[in-house]
């Protein structure tokens, strides 16, 4: 990998959730996994975490924590989807 | 019309497109159509024509030979149409082009080998599964497309590939030799079933031979009637008149086909055949020119009837017209309160209230109904409403007359409806065109008043971006109760005083109102027994305080003292007016402005009342009340301070004329040195761009420099001219008093009318263009001096020399043009994103979601504040609270930094949408934007 983009300053926290994480996450929202907004496992993002975990399969959720100019800080989850 | 299905709801989960198959075509068809004419000399249809009886009926009285059923009871019925040769549909070329280059043009087979495919259909099946949406599908398909259209042979039966082309709109050629419809037709005839699904085609529904045409499907005569004019001449559709067409070709076609006529002519014929349906499909297809109708006008066939802003999609189906309406010219009326509208007569009149009839009502509305449509008015009043229709409970509609009024009154029973004319306090929309957010659109209380045009309070001005020099606006009579509560609750104006927008005020004084608040508390104003009472009148107050200046023995009332009359006796409250001079000034120079408004227990103790208190978009006291005190409050409080401003204005007068800007003559003579010397110092500066003695600026060329330097010596000319002047414009000054209180007008307008109308620019830079190296021939060429590029000397009142005037011209046109295209430009942008946005809501958990329950934010805007309710787009204001609970006065001078912070960037000028009233023609497409 050429660059890190996780270290760029315009690109937010992003962390895999363990299943039993996301599990709780989508029981607090009161949803099922295909409401959440995606993102692709090609994006270089996934590429970063999964020199960290490895291969990161469809399905897993990944959170995301921003820096809002509203909220101060704001958190996202995001389903991983193929392609 | 509501019984039967309601309360059964269902939901549509997906809609399939297909193919209609030459089979189900002559199926679904009741007649076959052979010839081209339409009605015989009596005017009956001709059996097989374009208008034969069996496609349904368009004429009162006759019944359809299909399903027997009269005008309103047959939809109408399909007929077709034989072609004699096969044409290509233009609507599906692209897909064809997509098949023939992918399969193989002799086995028909698509040019994959069979592990290939077998991946692609187990990456298709695999997203069946997992539930992929449409687009998803799209995108393996368009691969398998790609992968197969590469291949050069086929994988089959070996037969090499030839490379297709297609020629537009509908003409294929294989190594350029032109393949007729009927050779495109038979390559897909040979596409087996299987392939068929890898490349995204169901074939039990779209076999893609069905892509050309072999039938064509005419639509019943409901769908293109045609018009019967005065003198009796018969005026078709320009459906029918396309079809016309077609079935003559397709005739002739037929006949030079059977009789064996050499190849050119038939293929001549099949060529226009093509043309024909081509553009009954589609008349603005790139490539051909459009079908003409006699008088030269384009014929509008079946695309055109879909497409665009006038289509059926966005006129008929998105939008539509509505009944209980009513739209007319719009007119101030200052005495209504900001949530009231005035209606005509004329128009409450025509617009009706459902009511219910009930044991509770039933006498009254008996009442009612014997009183006719047009009941005559009581001494002393000029309007009491009458009914226009009874509904009676099985549905049918009673037209309520003068004459039978009395007999319908009598047969009103409970359960019946009956239709009311509008009286005050009925609850209506209210709405001014562009509606580009919320405030367009609003809930207002009718008020029937006399004379033809609607009218409203002007603090609502804002919001609707009204004025009255000739504006329309439209109202809608709510037809239901849940309606009426839902608006009352959510739409009147006073539940809109405080923008989502910037969260601050869009509804309160403008013009005169800030004027009159600005004559009623500047400094120590005040105002005389009479006049105290004559403004007091204005708000309904009979009692006089006690005065609050006695001065030679006669009693006075401060201004300040009347303005504090109508603020909540807790309220308190510390701003700088509008009238402060800019910059940072000690609290002692504000005081001795009275810029510093310091209200405390309700009191204004110091400080004028101007835009910054009670102004639209910017006013404090108007904020503070509407959030601490709410919407009623907030309602009554502006309706009494603009009613006070437009007391205190008629008091004391108030006039300006361009003598308001008259100056003495030494102070002209100043003005005329001080730009006689930036002339010269341009002048200077060109000289010593000339000899290369200018000093370069960092990161810009020689002649930049000189350019900025010119603008910024040319500038500053301009501001001390516009000072000078501004020295001998004082505070007694009506012009002054308007721009500085925030009513209208800045000090720069005033100063260009007095002082210098300085530099005029086009995209930023000094006027350059026009003649080769000069501006106008009244100049050398390159001539860089202040007057060849554009500076205007003059100011309006002194009058401008010719070639300034045309320089103010070249200027001016520039902002005509800037605003003409922002238009445009935005309205566009708003369609997208509204159209992006529109199903999108905030669920009880706070999250936004879509149509599909999805989560588009997990918090709305990631804090969950509703902006209306916020402070400045902050959730809460902290020293407010501070300073209620511990009623501490912060320092003011650090409050005052705050509010400059807080304010910043919030001028007018970005507040009111600048959008006019042009409608702007906006196509779907994207506009060509340049660069």
């Amino acid at each position: 990998m050429k660059f890190n983009v996780l270290q760029h300053r315009l690109v937010p926290e992003h962390r895999l959730l363990e299943d039993d994480e996301a599990q709780r996450v989508l029981a607090g929202l009161r949803i099922t996994s295909d409401q959440l907004p995606k993102i692709k496992k090609t994006d270089p993002v996934i590429h970063v975490l999964e020199q960290i975990h490895g291969p990161i399969e469809e399905g897993r959720i990944i959170k995301i924590t921003r820096i809002s100019e509203t909220a101060g800080i704001s958190e996202a989850y995001r389903l991983v989807v193929g392609r | 019309m509501m019984s039967g299905l309601r309360g059964v709801t269902k939901r549509i989960k997906a809609i399939k497109f297909a193919l209609l198959s030459p089979d189900e075509i002559r199926r679904m068809s009741a007649t076959k159509i052979i010839t081209a004419d339409t009605y015989d000399d009596d005017g009956f249809p001709i059996d097989m024509g374009l208008m034969d009886s069996h496609l349904g009926v368009i004429e009162p009285g006759l019944r359809c030979k299909t399903c027997g059923g009269k005008v309103d009871d047959c939809p109408g019925h399909f007929g077709h149409i034989d072609l004699a040769m096969p044409v290509i549909h233009v609507g599906h070329v692209k897909e064809l082009k997509k098949l023939l280059q992918a399969t193989c043009r002799r086995c028909g087979r698509l040019l994959l080998t069979k592990q290939q495919a077998e991946e692609f259909r187990v990456e298709m099946e695999a997203m069946e599964e997992t539930g992929g949406g449409d687009a998803d599908f799209q995108v393996v398909t368009k691969e398998t497309a790609r992968e197969a259209t590469k291949r050069q042979r086929c994988p089959h039966c070996g037969e090499e590939q030839q490379k297709i082309t297609l020629d537009k709109p509908t003409t294929f050629r294989e190594n350029g030799h032109k393949l007729t419809p009927k050779e495109v037709r038979e390559r897909l005839e040979r596409i087996p079933n299987e392939d068929l699904r890898v490349l995204g085609f169901n074939p039990d529904v779209a076999r893609p031979e069905w892509m050309i045409l072999t039938a064509l499907l005419v639509p019943p005569v409901t769908v293109r009637p045609s018009i019967t004019l005065e003198s009796g001449d018969r005026s078709e559709d320009d459906l029918t008149h396309k079809l016309v067409d077609v079935l003559r070709i397709n005739q002739r076609l037929r006949e030079n086909r059977d009789a064996g006529a050499p190849q050119l002519i038939v293929e001549d014929l099949w060529e226009l055949l093509q043309y024909h349906v081509t553009t009954y499909f589609d008349n603005q297809t790139s490539g051909i020119p459009p079908a003409r109708h006699r008088s030269g006008r384009p014929l509008k066939t079946l695309v055109q009837r879909l497409k665009g802003k006038e289509g059926r999609f966005r006129s008929n189906l998105s939008g539509k017209r509505v009944n209980f309406s009513a739209r007319t010219v719009i007119s101030p009326d200052p005495v209504l309160s900001i949530n009231e509208v005035g209606v005509p007569v004329e128009a409450a009149r025509e617009l009706t209230v459902p009511i219910h009839v009930q044991s509770y009502n039933h006498d009254i509305v008996k009442e009612w109904v014997k009183r006719g449509p047009t009941p005559a008015a009581p001494v002393g009043e000029f309007y009491i409403p009458g009914v226009n229709y009874v509904i009676r409970s099985d549905g049918r509609r009673i037209r309520v007359t003068d004459k039978n009024a009395e007999a319908v009154s009598e047969t009103v029973e409970i359960g019946y409806v009956v239709e009311r004319q509008l009286v005050d306090g009925d609850i209506v929309l209210f709405n001014r065109q562009p509606s580009l957010h919320r405030m367009s659109m609003m809930a207002h209380e009718v008020r029937v008043m006399p004379h033809k045009t609607f009218r409203f309070n002007l603090a609502v001005c804002p919001p609707y971006n009204a004025d009255f020099d000739g504006d329309e606006m439209n109202l809608h009579v709510l037809q239901s109760e849940e309606a009426r509560a839902e608006a009352r609750v959510l739409m009147r104006v006073q539940e809109h005083i405080l923008s989502p927008r910037f969260g601050g005020p869009v509804i309160g004084g403008i013009h005169d109102h800030i004027t009159g608040a600005f004559l009623l508390t500047y400094k120590d104003a005040k105002f005389s027994k009479e006049e105290t009472a004559y403004i007091l009148s204005k708000i309904g107050i009979r009692d006089l305080p006690p005065p609050g200046v006695k001065k030679g023995g006669l009693e006075y009332w401060t201004g300040k003292q009347v303005f504090s009359m109508i603020l909540p006796k807790d309220l308190s409250l510390t701003f700088k007016s509008s009238i402060a001079p800019k910059g940072e000034h000690s609290l002692r120079e504000l005081r001795e402005e009275d810029a510093l408004v310091v209200i405390k227990n309700g009191e204004v103790s110091s400080g004028t009342i101007d835009e910054n208190a009670v102004g639209a978009f910017k006013g404090k006291i108007l904020d503070k009340i509407a959030r601490d005190y709410g919407p009623d409050a907030a309602r009554e409080f502006i309706d009494k301070a603009t009613k006070l401003a437009i007391g205190a204005i008629m008091v004391r007068g108030f006039t300006t004329g361009i003598d308001d800007e008259d100056i003495p003559e030494e102070a002209k003579k100043q003005i005329a040195d001080v730009l006689k010397k930036a002339v010269a110092d341009v002048e200077a500066l060109v000289e010593a761009y000339k000899r290369g003695e200018l000093e370069q600026m960092p990161g810009r060329s020689l002649e930049e420099t000189l350019e900025v330097d010119a603008m910024k010596t040319l500038g500053r000319a301009r501001d001390t001219a516009g000072q000078i002047a501004g020295k001998h414009l004082g505070m007694e000054n009506s012009a002054v008093i308007m721009a500085r209180s925030g009513a209208r007008g800045s000090m720069l307008n005033l100063s260009q009318m007095a002082g210098s109308i300085g530099q005029q620019a086009v995209r930023g830079e000094r006027l350059s263009r026009g003649y080769w190296n000069r501006t106008l021939p009244h100049f050398r060429k390159g001539d860089l001096g202040a007057e060849a590029k554009g500076f205007v000397r003059s100011s309006y009142k002194s009058g401008l020399h010719p070639t300034e005037y045309f320089f103010h011209a070249m200027g001016g046109r520039e902002g005509l043009v800037d605003t003409a295209v922002r238009t445009s430009r935005s309205g566009y942008m708003q369609r997208r994103l509204i159209n992006a946005l529109e199903d999108l809501k905030v669920k009880e958990d706070g999250t936004v979601r879509n149509t599909a329950d999805t989560i588009i934010q997990f918090r709305f805007g990631e804090d969950g504040v509703d902006p209306s309710r916020s402070v400045q787009g902050k959730p809460v204001d902290v020293d407010d609270i501070l300073q209620e609970i511990l009623g501490e006065e912060p320092s003011w001078q650090e409050r005052l930094k705050e509010q400059d912070m807080a304010s910043y960037g919030l001028t007018e000028k970005d507040m009111a949408p600048e959008i006019s009233d042009e409608e702007v023609e906006v196509e779907e497409e994207e506009p060509t934007t340049e660069e």
